[in-house]
């Protein structure tokens, strides 16, 4: 179809991931979106529309994450947001890459305002068990570091990238005692730490999370324990799915982007993430706030409605 | 608030001079007083001839103002007279025949009886101090700041074994009818049936042989004739079910407005809202209203007084019509679609769907589901005495729909086959529970131990702003002779009236924590149960 455009968006897309490694996919996503929008050369509003639409759908099947396909919509959302009422396309467009732009700073500064809430939950000399790679539990825990805090953390091995490993070498960057624990080890650790911090790919209406394989087994564990279990998401991972249990969390996101091109029969991969149901997670901490799960809905139908 | 809440004649116009020189905007409020005050002087002309029951009176006050006061569900504007004023229950027939023949008392004496009659009143509500919540928020005087605890006003509903609140209850019903007809087609008193569970004793229990419209009079001129057509069709159970009732109802009131002619020297804004008054109270005798019905009453009101006074009545009559079309048209039609749109996402190919009764909504969304072509298979269960599940199965077998059907107390040994639980609603309250008919909230506390997720179909419009945490508080009591026949047509609880230590409870409502519940499919989208205020919050904007 318009393969030279399709193949200019994917590669702007995996230069910025590339450039900096720290960012979150979503934001990559969204600067890719601002870049297409500036280079549209589309006549009408609904045409600009249908395009970013399909520019967002390019992106998911690049990168199947929960996080790339919310953080369209929200986009899309909040250029549009603005009464259009200006005759002049290009001036639409102007007002649209404007509030692109702002967009786009809001968001790049939410990791930090959600460290600044989060890291005061941590107590000097607590114990943290947290699960696989995230850079918002990462970012969480530089700054309580920074705040003269001690702390140890346990990190789930998480297979089957071993993404644990990453975060385990991240942390022991900063100081902090770190150890490494398989997955199967989580409730023989659970007695021994005081809180459970974890990050999400998605945070969905009912208030619960997607994220890597292995979350629901631990928040089953840490409610058993009557352990609270955090978790912290920036504002741009809000989405409007409601699953009501693991089988209802749609196919697209629970394998790999490749996975999902090549193979045929899905029910021989193994699922990549899975859902948390709200009645296990004791608060959310996000760039709008400290939510508990139940708010998480107020705060969406303010942003979609 | 209708409980000695009212600042007496002179007080009144003292505050309205008041207010006039102090420049304040009441104009609003000015005017309903003097109205209030137009309609009390009137009354208490009529009721001038009671004066033995007076000094009864006077202790009776005393005693009701202690008791919580009711809250009667008509509002300020149409009457609120001092209590010491209107008549005792007891003998309302014979009383009014005998008050016409004693001859008018002069003027001067009238005024002094009347006078008398304020200032004992005032005595003693100023022994009594701050009757709780008892000024109106609009009211400039501020109420005297005692320390007495604050009363709670319960509605008159749930305080049947309160015999001064069914005495007024009584009054207020004598005092919607308008006054050139006599107490003979007043709207009557439905009386309590049978021995009543202790539980439960505060709420009305009535007998299905026993309907209101035995006891009006042919013509009854006061209540119109849909209505009371209406009125029988709920009490006898013909037309159940919260989308039924309230469609009914609105259809009923189409027909009154297509039938009313505004009355000289009236508005039409406030004479029709003043017309429907008595029929609400009669529709309640005969059955209690649902939520729903109150939000479209509620609606109909605000409608009717929004029509401006300058437009013809023949063009306000158009409209308030076109108002109710499009108010069941958006409400129910429109949102019925909606919702069996979000919920065909939900259904997957091989489940196994579980419902309860008969919800006019949860069939809808399943025949619209298989007409998807989707592959699912209902179990149907179902409850005595209302056996309502019988006309679900019939709707959805004639569809062409798998169906098994159990009763109640099976529940519990099929669950593990099901992989979904489809509920209707009758309301959804403020604290996120969940009112719907008895036996919801059992299965939706074996659903949830058996770990299937439990779905809840229900329009915005039966969103109320009550809270309730349990089942006893609010109900709806049934026909207790509806339990003596059992299945295989055996009575042998018959003389169940005889046995003095045998009560039969027939309960209709029950509420389920929003603990139990998944998910509420609403028109507005997919919510979680705790987001029923946010939906009314912004409902309420929205207005």
């Amino acid at each position: 179809m318009m393969e030279p455009k399709y193949q200019n968006l994917v590669e702007y897309f995996r230069a910025q991931m590339r450039k900096d490694p720290d960012m979150a996919s979503a934001v990559a996503a969204i600067r890719t979106l601002l870049e297409f929008l500036k280079r549209d050369k589309g006549e009408t509003i609904l045409g600009l529309r249908e395009s970013l639409k399909w520019a967002t759908d390019c992106l998911t099947g690049e990168d199947s994450s929960v996080a790339v396909s919310s953080g369209g919509e929200l986009f899309l959302r909040f250029i549009s947001l603005t009464s259009l009422e200006h005759q002049d396309l290009s001036r639409c467009k102007k007002v649209m890459e404007e509030r692109g732009e702002l967009f786009l700073e809001k968001i790049s500064m939410s990791r930090t305002k959600v460290a600044k809430l989060c890291h005061t939950f941590i107590k000097d000399g607590a114990k943290i068990l947290t699960h696989s790679y995230s850079r918002v539990v990462l970012r969480v825990l530089e700054k309580a570091a920074a705040e003269k805090k001690r702390f140890s953390v346990y990190v789930t091995e998480s297979q089957p990238d071993s993404a644990g490993r990453q975060m385990a070498e991240a942390l022991r960057k900063l100081n902090v005692p770190v150890t490494v624990v398989l997955d199967a080890a989580v409730g023989y650790v659970l007695e021994k730490v005081d809180l459970v911090i974890v990050g999400a790919e998605g945070v969905v209406e009912s208030g619960g999370i997607i994220n890597k394989i292995g979350t629901y087994q631990m928040a089953v564990c840490s409610k058993a324990h009557n352990k609270p279990f955090y978790v912290v998401a920036e504002s741009f991972k809000f989405v409007r799915l409601y699953p009501l249990n693991q089988q209802d969390v749609p196919d697209k996101f629970k394998y790999k982007a490749d996975t999902l091109k090549t193979v045929q029969n899905l029910s021989e991969e193994h699922p990549m993430i899975d859902y948390t149901p709200p009645s296990l997670i004791t608060l959310l901490f996000t760039d709008l706030g400290v939510l508990t799960p139940s708010a998480v809905s107020d705060e969406l139908i303010k942003l979609y409605l | 608030m209708a409980d000695a809440g009212e600042p007496e004649g002179p007080e009144r116009k003292d505050d309205i001079v008041k207010a006039k020189q102090e420049g304040k905007e009441l104009t609003k409020e000015e005017k309903q007083r003097l109205r209030k005050e137009k309609k009390q002087q009137k009354k208490s002309k009529e009721k001038k001839d009671d004066k033995p029951s007076r000094d009864s009176e006077k202790e009776k006050k005393p005693a009701s103002a202690a008791s919580p006061a009711p809250q009667t569900p008509t509002q300020p504007p149409a009457q609120k007279a001092p209590s010491a004023a209107p008549a005792p229950v007891p003998v309302p027939a014979s009383e009014t025949p005998s008050a016409a023949d004693k001859p008018a008392k002069s003027k001067a004496e009238l005024k002094a009886e009347r006078r008398a009659r304020q200032e004992a009143e005032r005595a003693s509500k100023g022994k009594k101090g701050d009757v709780g919540p008892q000024a109106a928020p609009g009211k400039p005087k501020a109420p005297p700041s005692e320390l007495q605890p604050v009363v709670k006003r319960l509605p008159e509903h749930v305080q049947v074994d309160n015999p001064e609140v069914l005495k007024k209850l009584a009054k207020k019903l004598e005092r919607q009818q308008t006054p050139e007809y006599n107490a003979a087609t007043k709207i009557p008193l439905r009386s309590d049936y049978g021995y009543k569970v202790s539980l439960f004793s505060h709420l009305h229990q009535y007998s299905r042989k026993a309907p209101l419209t035995q006891q009006l009079g042919i013509p009854s001129t006061v209540i119109h004739p849909a209505i009371v057509r209406l009125g029988l069709q709920y009490s006898q159970g013909i037309v159940a079910g919260s989308n039924a009732r309230s469609v009914a109802l609105l259809h009923a009131f189409k027909q009154v407005i297509r039938d009313y002619t505004t009355p000289p020297n009236e508005e039409l804004s406030r004479d029709l809202v003043n017309r429907l008054k008595p029929y609400i109270s009669f529709l309640n005798q005969c059955r209690p209203l649902s939520a729903s019905m109150g939000n479209a009453i509620k609606y109909i009101k605000k409608e009717i007084s929004n029509i401006p006074s300058q437009c013809k009545e023949e063009e306000a009559k158009r409209k308030l019509l076109n108002c109710i079309d499009c108010y069941i048209n958006e409400k129910i039609v429109l949102a019925a679609k909606a919702i069996a749109k979000y919920s065909i996402e939900k259904i997957s190919d091989g489940d196994v769907i579980l419902v309860y009764g008969c919800s006019s909504l949860v069939n809808h969304i399943l025949c619209e589901a298989f007409e998807k072509n989707r592959k699912f298979r209902v179990i149907v269960v179902d409850s005595r005495p209302r056996l309502e599940g019988r006309e679900a199965l019939r709707r959805l077998v004639q569809k062409g729909i798998n169906c098994t059907y159990v009763l109640i107390s099976a529940v519990s040994y099929i669950l593990p086959e099901v992989s979904k639980v489809f509920l209707g609603a009758h309301a959804l309250l403020a604290n996120g529970y969940v009112m719907s008919r008895v036996g919801t909230s059992q299965i939706a506390l074996v659903a949830k131990a058996f770990n299937v997720p439990v779905l809840v179909c229900c329009e915005t419009y039966k969103f109320c702003e009550r809270v309730q945490t349990d089942s006893f508080v609010s109900n709806e009591l049934d026909d207790p002779d509806d339990l003596i026949v059992t299945r295989t047509g055996t009575t042998q609880l018959e003389h169940w009236q005889e046995v003095p230590s045998l009560g039969l409870l027939n309960l209709v409502y029950d509420v389920t924590p929003p603990d139990f519940v998944d998910l509420v499919i609403t028109d507005l989208g997919m919510i979680p149960c705790t987001s029923v205020p946010v939906v009314l919050r912004v409902k309420n904007v929205d207005q």
